[in-house]
């Protein structure tokens, strides 16, 4: 027996996130730890559970084991409910033959079924790799208001950056007219964030088409795909259904890269509190490592930075997010840095501009990347990047832009 | 985390001396003291359960547990929220009238509670002593001297001027109990009872009815003291870290003593996490000009100024240029631009306007209580 629910989420976390390289060796993209505290599903997970949507269905498919043993029942996100709640749906096996998801929206067509005990009337499908905090109910409202098909959340972009996203092209009522993924010469600013509302009816319709579809082209051996942007949306829009393009304002960050995945924790360090993780009414929620508070020791320097519980500093920290267990010793230095859960920087080692994966351990006088300042050529410079579990040893160094995965 | 233990019931007594710290009870349990900087006191001896394998936990509660019940809850962030033992609170109920006097007539008031368990043996702990201890082997130790009651001890400085009402252990050579004082006017080493024991639950049951129905209430003079009862009463000692809280200068130094690390680590083991409940906050944020040295911090703290000596709970605002020195300050409390705060201990809630002088002494430091605003 299911209860009825207005809304079902489904969360796209399959994702392999390879331009995260060395980070997402062993675990998924959604569970890339980000702010000191947090890995990147927990954004979407908690704004689920602000906007009062209680049911979420996980989709993965790359390296689940740390996501399904990080989201466990849901219970950090409130999300351990009697009727609904958070259910993680990797591939399986029926009697026509087991079958990975073949992209985002047979990831969504192998789950109809999780969906219709639901009997849903909307279903918003999400991505895990993007920081924001966003209330969808207001995004539910404006699909039912404008008695919408499928509603896009669309953020506006420099035009100069236009050509990297999805751009939807709209009339003076918010309707999309036309789609046009990483155009070359973009019509319009507005960029689709990987967030859609659709009326649930709608959806299966065209998740059915597009699977029959595909497979007939693949049978007769022409190209085919099973993916949101590319294959729903368009039939949507060739058929005249009703798009709307829903605004968003505010901080939205796509963490698709090193850099912009360094870039992301950096923001949390400005002044100007782009993405404000202090507002007690949008709690970003996480599962929590049960660790004492940090200490802070005598030889300690730490300015502009943000600090997990469990970690101990006795060296310097400048421009820094280290996340829960990190220890600096006394005469190591961080800056312009993210170290991830458990590292240990010892005495004397300098890490500038880099991000140091968990487990770590950077001996003495290791040097891990430099400043942009301390590079002849502009162009050699960039984040180094350690993957986790990865010991430098002592006097070894990792120049900007290298990224490495085993112990040197 | 060993397995799980359905041998034991855990029990601990959450009002035990709340008179000692009254500033600091006056509107909660001794349990639900905030310590530490993420903790309250009860989350301790909880965890000392949990870890030792203990999955039957109740708290006995006497007045004022409205923030005990808040932080508590169903038991989950300790694990305690099972279908097979679990988390029970034992709210006051008394057959012989009012509340209870002392740890027996307690006792004869829950005994229903205890009768219930399928538990062999009881583990009773208070919530003033703060220590980290594996139960397993002092439970090993109580079944292989068939032991009675083993109480837990220390070997520790007791100043009868400093301290507030310990009782002091002395055993004879095979480690049975000799003599019980109960705040002796010494000063020296002793062995202090760490008021945690293991009783067999069959002999608890028979003194605790017993002296129910002698209308006597205290364990420590008539079980303890009480020579003629020849009872099988061992020590089990425990040679690590612990604090007795037994006065404010006292859960001051307690606080202070966590900025030792050989404390610290004897207190936060690895693999034997001390459980809390969760509060979902950010990490810690410190401004461009923050300065801090010697100090430990809690998550959700968001400092701009100078703290040096200093335990800072979680979610504490420290505005630029205050200066925070050898001072406890609880949670939520926000410290306004330019303060200079020394040796003070702000309960939850305070505000302090900017500008303001606020000066304790490291012996009588300044205490403001909850939700003060100055």
């Amino acid at each position: 027996m299911y209860t009825k629910k207005k809304v079902v989420a489904m969360l796209l976390a399959g994702g392999q996130g390879s331009r995260l390289y060395a980070l997402t060796k062993n675990v998924a993209k959604p569970a890339v730890p980000y702010g000191g505290k947090y890995r990147l599903i927990d954004f979407p997970l908690s704004n689920c559970t602000n906007s009062g949507i209680d049911t979420v269905g996980v989709l993965t498919q790359y390296q689940p084991l740390v996501l399904n043993e990080y989201i466990g029942n849901g219970q950090p996100w409130d999300l351990d409910k009697l009727n609904g709640g958070v259910h993680v749906l990797p591939p399986y096996e029926t009697q026509a033959g087991a079958s990975w998801y073949e992209g985002t929206a047979n990831a969504i067509y192998q789950n109809i079924r999780f969906i219709e005990r639901y009997d849903p009337e909307y279903v918003v499908v999400l991505g895990g790799d993007h920081i924001y905090k966003m209330d969808y109910s207001k995004m539910v409202d404006f699909h039912i208001a404008n008695e919408a098909d499928c509603t896009i959340s669309v953020i506006d972009v420099p035009l100069a950056e236009a050509s990297r996203f999805g751009i939807m092209i709209c009339d003076d009522k918010n309707q999309v007219v036309d789609f046009v993924e990483k155009p070359k010469e973009p019509k319009s600013t507005l960029a689709s964030m990987g967030i859609y509302v659709f009326s649930w009816d709608k959806l299966k319709k065209y998740l059915i088409e597009n699977e029959e579809d595909a497979n007939a082209k693949r049978d007769r051996g022409e190209a085919w795909s099973k993916d949101f942007g590319k294959d729903i949306i368009t039939s949507m829009l060739r058929d005249n259904q009703r798009l709307f393009a829903y605004e968003f304002e505010g901080y939205w960050k796509d963490v698709g890269t090193l850099d912009s995945l360094w870039e992301a924790n950096m923001d949390l360090l400005s002044p100007s509190l782009p993405l404000d993780l202090y507002d007690k009414s949008w709690k970003i929620y996480s599962r929590s490592s049960y660790m004492p508070p940090q200490y802070v020791g005598d030889n300690a320097k730490i300015e502009n930075s943000m600090i997990a519980e469990g970690s101990s500093v006795d060296g310097s920290v400048d421009f820094s997010v280290l996340f829960a267990g990190v220890t600096v010793e006394e005469g190591a230095t961080v800056n312009y840095s993210i170290i991830m859960p458990g590292t240990v920087i010892k005495a004397g080692a300098v890490v500038e501009y880099a991000i140091v994966g968990s487990d770590c351990v950077i001996e003495s006088n290791a040097q891990i990347g430099k400043s942009p300042e301390q590079v002849e050529n502009r162009d050699d410079w960039g984040i180094a990047v350690v993957g986790h579990n990865v010991t430098v040893s002592e006097g070894k160094t990792v120049e900007p832009k290298q990224i490495i995965g085993e112990s040197i | 985390m060993s397995s799980v233990n359905y041998n034991v019931l855990g029990l601990i007594f959450a009002s035990m001396h709340d008179s000692y710290v009254s500033e600091l009870t006056k509107q909660r349990t001794m349990g639900s003291i905030p310590f530490g900087g993420r903790y309250r006191l009860i989350d301790f001896p909880l965890s000392n359960f949990v870890n030792s394998g203990v999955s039957e936990v109740g708290v006995i509660t006497k007045s004022n547990y409205g923030s005990l019940l808040d932080h508590l809850g169903s038991g989950r962030d300790w694990d305690l929220s099972r279908k097979k033992g679990g988390l029970h609170l034992l709210p006051p109920y008394s057959q012989t009238g009012g509340i209870y006097k002392g740890r027996l007539d307690a006792l004869s008031n829950i005994w229903g509670f205890v009768e219930h368990s399928n538990a062999k043996y009881v583990i009773l702990s208070n919530c003033d002593v703060v220590a980290t201890i594996d139960f397993n082997p002092v439970l090993k130790q109580h079944k292989e001297t068939e032991a009675d009651i083993t109480l837990i001890y220390s070997k520790g400085f007791y100043d009868n001027e400093k301290n507030n009402c310990a009782t002091i252990l002395e055993f004879n050579e095979d480690n049975t109990l000799g003599g019980v004082l109960v705040d002796p006017a010494i000063s020296g080493e002793c062995n202090q009872w760490l008021d945690m024991m293991i009783v067999t639950k069959d002999f608890l049951k028979k003194i605790v009815s017993d002296a129910a129905s002698r209308n006597l209430y205290s364990f420590t003079r008539e079980i303890l003291q009480n020579k003629e009862n020849n009872y099988k009463i061992m020590g089990y000692e425990h040679k690590d870290f612990f604090v007795r809280i037994d006065n404010v200068q006292n859960y001051y130094r307690a606080n202070m003593m966590l900025l030792e690390k050989e404390k610290r680590d004897a207190l936060f083991r690895t693999g034997q996490p001390v459980y809390t409940k969760i509060g979902d906050n950010a990490p810690v944020k410190y401004g461009l000009e923050s300065n801090i040295k010697d100090s430990l911090i809690a998550d959700g703290c968001v400092i701009e100024g100078t703290v040096e000596n200093s335990i800072l709970f979680r979610g504490v605002r420290v505005e630029k240029g205050a200066v925070i020195k050898d001072s406890v300050i609880m949670q939520a409390t926000k410290i306004g631009s330019n303060c200079n705060i020394s040796s003070v201990i702000t309960d939850k809630n305070v505000e302090i306007s900017d500008d303001k002088v606020l000066t304790g002494s490291e012996t009588y430091p300044l205490y403001i209580g909850k939700n003060g605003k100055i």
